[in-house]
């Protein structure tokens, strides 16, 4: 048993360390570290250098414009990515409808979509979810009625992210209501400018509308975008959530982020002469975070080498996904422990793209509630944590 | 022995229901919120009118009794409506401060005017390099002839932008930390050398950030004698965090609530999310913690009333803050999660009583604060 790399793969770390140092624009990087949001088009700038150097799609075929990477490489890669606060390519695009296209479109419909992903030319939204459709997906109802060479989509999806930067929508729609709900179900694109389409903004917990409920009426759609066989979206859709997600447990973040609070703890006063970094209720949490980190980071990597011997990835996934989410919420709540009194001022607006202005504050302490709220979000989207441990109790435990 | 609400309880517990039940839903109250000022000057009348403005404070100082049973049950109420009214800034610090430090006259002043909602008061107490320790003063007092000079900066000072005094706390002399030096001054807002920059909290209050660059005072504006105001602003500060451990404590049993209903009503699967064993546990852990928490707050409540040691008061004070700060993370993330993604909205009230006990466990201390001072006690 061991977990080293070998010298190829530490050829290959020293080799993406010099290009995210070279290439990673710093005035991203400071942003970010602010909790200052990319503007649409610094991410898009972003993804096309990640792009110029062929590496914006490491999951991709390499036909498709992957980069042939092993299991490790990918790893190693998002592993430096995270380390240095490189935002991963949105992943509704790249990781989410790409796939599907490759594995069920039609050769046309590859030629039509893939290059302007792997670009980044093209912003994809997910439209999964609606308002009555959330764990049970296969409920949903926003309905397509084939008429002639069209398909007319008629209902609502919602927690539509990014919605408002999109170009396109990938959508879940029943075709059939006539037999069991996840067998009339179908896989569709569609362009966002199509008339018919309209987008509400939702407002989250953190003052950002970083969602959208969109509404289609009357929205007719060429059926040469429909994705494979009517009826069969379901099943594409859940190929798609149980195919390979590296990074999905954050570990690389995660590590991330404890270097950050470990440095805010020493700068954080405790009111009583000292700092926050000698305070040993505090340390302990430090060193807890740390220790489930490490836990994490095995797991993931036995399940990369799992990977790398070729099996599938399995029920695995959910550990990450739950444990991932989990310790990023207790650092959220840490982070509001050390800005103490300094995260009360709501002001999501000087994290806005674009905001120019002076962040108030003693550093960066009013966005501590801020990341705190929103971030609940992780146990709930992608499959709810309870929704995982659902499928640990099934598909793991046999209950 | 007795847990019951004596009849005067009751009408205030009443008294409050009634007013929001009425005048105080949740669209309302985001609209007072999104104001200039963020709380309505005519509902301060009407608390006034309605006696509310008086119960911290003794009789002799024409109040309704100074109990802090009475405070909780009242605060328990504000909890659950989300108010945002500043009750806690001029009648709690502000008014506790002034009957607790300043002399007859200044008390026959100032407090009436307080009682009658016609004055506003913000405390400028807590400095960033303090945390929690309201002993730990860096803006300076310095006497110059018969002028006093204050310089600093106040942090989460609030109802800042709307009242006319600060009461200050500054050090005369005496290191950082130290008890001794602290005095008390009444600084009108629109005093020279005084910038306020007001923001919204997280849970919807106004509250500001204080600097003072060469603030002239007279004499009279110290409340009490020079650097003996430690104990006061202690007695204050205990009295204030209760306050707060109640209004979360209310807060935190509407998200129970909340969450249940909810839990009824949502469908997934072809039935209500509600009837999934693994969310029913979670929400009986919810009650669990509520009870634990009403408990360890009335407890607080009633030892701050008794004539026990400052001792035990402030021990039976930090108990209820951290057990209140654990409830707050354990039922407030419960009642998000067990909700999904809509509680994630602005537009639903849990979203903003979630904000509302985040804040408050921040407020005076958090838990691990309280349970490092228990310990130390
Ligand atoms: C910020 C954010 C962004 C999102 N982005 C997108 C997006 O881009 N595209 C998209 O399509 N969707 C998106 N989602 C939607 C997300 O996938 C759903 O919120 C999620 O599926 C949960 O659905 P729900 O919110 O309706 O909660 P519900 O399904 O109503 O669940 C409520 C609660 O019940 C629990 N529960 C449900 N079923 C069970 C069960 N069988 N056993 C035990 N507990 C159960 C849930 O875990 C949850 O705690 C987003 C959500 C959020 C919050």
């Amino acid at each position: 048993m061991n977990a080293d790399f070998t010298a190829d793969d530490l050829a290959f770390q020293a080799e993406v360390k010099d290009f995210l140092e070279k290439e990673f624009p710093s005035a991203y990087r400071k942003k970010i570290d602010a909790r200052q949001r990319l503007t649409k088009e610094e991410i898009v700038d972003w993804q096309k250098i990640l792009f110029r150097k062929g590496w914006v799609a490491p999951n991709w075929p390499k036909e498709y414009g992957g980069t042939g990477w092993s299991p490790t490489q990918k790893y190693i890669f998002s592993t430096e990515m995270g380390l240095v606060g490189a935002p991963e390519p949105v992943p509704f695009g790249m990781t989410m409808v790409a796939p599907v296209i490759m594995a069920y479109g039609t050769e046309e419909q590859k030629e039509r979509f893939l290059p302007d992903i792997l670009e980044s030319n093209v912003w994809w939204c997910q439209g999964y979810s609606e308002p009555n459709s959330g764990s049970d997906l296969a409920s949903l109802k926003t309905s397509a009625v084939r008429d002639g060479d069209h398909y007319v989509v008629n209902g609502s999806k919602t927690w539509n992210t990014y919605g408002q930067h999109a170009d396109w929508i990938f959508c879940l729609v029943r075709t059939d209501n006539t037999v069991k709900k996840q067998e009339g179900i179908s896989f569709l694109l569609i362009d966002m400018k199509s008339p018919g389409i309209t987008l509400k903004p939702i407002v989250l917990l953190d003052g950002h509308p970083e969602v959208n409920e969109v509404f289609f009426d009357e929205v007719r759609v060429p059926v040469e975008n429909l994705i494979g066989e009517e009826n069969k979206g379901w099943t594409y859709a859940k190929v798609l959530l149980t195919h390979e997600r590296t990074n999905i447990a954050g570990v690389p973040r995660g590590k991330r982020r404890l270097g950050s609070l470990k440095r805010q703890a020493a700068e954080t006063d405790d009111g009583f002469g000292g700092t926050m970094a000698d305070n040993p209720n505090f340390k302990r949490k430090l060193a807890e975070a740390e220790i489930e980190l490490l836990a994490l980071e095995y797991s993931e990597l036995r399940t990369l080498a799992a990977l790398t011997v070729g099996k599938a990835p399995g029920p695995e996934s959910s550990i990450l996904k739950i444990v991932g989410t989990e310790l990023a919420q207790s650092m959220d709540e840490m982070l509001v422990e050390l800005a103490g009194y300094g995260c009360l001022p709501f002001l999501p607006e000087q994290y806005e793209e674009g905001f120019e202005g002076e962040i108030f504050g003693p550093g960066n302490s009013a966005s501590a509630a801020l990341t705190y709220f929103n971030n609940r979000k992780l146990s709930i989207f992608g499959g709810s944590n309870e929704i995982q441990r659902n499928i640990i109790s099934k598909a793991v435990l046999g209950l | 022995m007795d847990f019951s609400q004596t009849e005067e309880q009751q009408m205030l517990q009443e008294s409050v229901q009634q007013f929001v039940r009425k005048s105080y839903d949740f669209d309302t109250r985001n609209s007072i919120v999104s104001t200039e000022q963020g709380y309505s000057a005519e509902f301060w009348k009407l608390f006034a009118e309605l006696g509310w403005l008086t119960v911290p404070f003794s009789e002799a100082d024409g109040g309704f009794g100074d109990s802090a049973v009475d405070l909780t049950v009242m605060m328990d109420e504000f909890g659950k409506a989300l108010l945002v009214e500043p009750y806690l800034a001029t009648v709690i610090l502000g008014g506790g401060l002034i009957a607790a430090l300043a002399d007859e006259k200044s008390k026959g002043e100032l407090l009436p005017p307080v009682m009658s909602g016609d004055l506003q008061l913000a405390l400028a107490a807590t400095e960033h390099s303090g945390r929690y320790n309201p002993l730990s003063v860096e803006t300076t007092a310095q006497v110059d002839g018969d002028k006093i000079i204050l310089n600093g900066v106040k942090t989460a000072v609030l109802n800042g932008i709307n009242a006319s005094y600060l009461l200050v706390t500054a050090r005369e002399s005496g290191e950082v930390s130290s008890k001794d030096g602290i005095s008390v001054f009444l600084v009108p807002t629109d005093s020279s050398g005084v910038n306020i920059q007001g923001f919204t909290t997280i849970d919807g209050r106004s509250s500001s950030e204080v600097q003072l660059e060469a603030v002239s005072v007279g004499a009279s504006a110290r409340l009490g004698q020079p650097g003996k105001a430690a104990e006061a602003l202690l007695m204050v500060n205990e009295k204030a965090t209760v306050a707060c451990a109640a209004e979360a404590l209310g807060a935190l049993e509407s998200m129970l609530h909340k969450t249940v209903e909810y839990s009824k009503t949502r469908k997934q699967f072809g039935t209500s999310i509600g009837t999934f064993q693994a969310l029913q546990h979670r929400m009986a852990d919810m009650f669990i913690q509520c009870q634990l928490a009403r408990s360890i707050v009335i407890r607080a409540a009633m030892k701050i009333d008794s004539n026990e040691s400052t001792v035990e008061k402030t021990k039976a004070v930090s108990a209820a803050k951290s057990r209140i700060g654990y409830a707050i993370k354990a039922v407030g993330q419960e009642a998000i999660q067990i909700h999904g993604g809509i509680a994630m909205t602005e537009e639903l009230d849990v979203g903003h009583l979630f904000r509302r006990v985040t804040a408050l466990d921040i407020m005076f201390g958090d838990a691990d604060f309280h349970t490092e001072r228990y310990a130390s006690l």
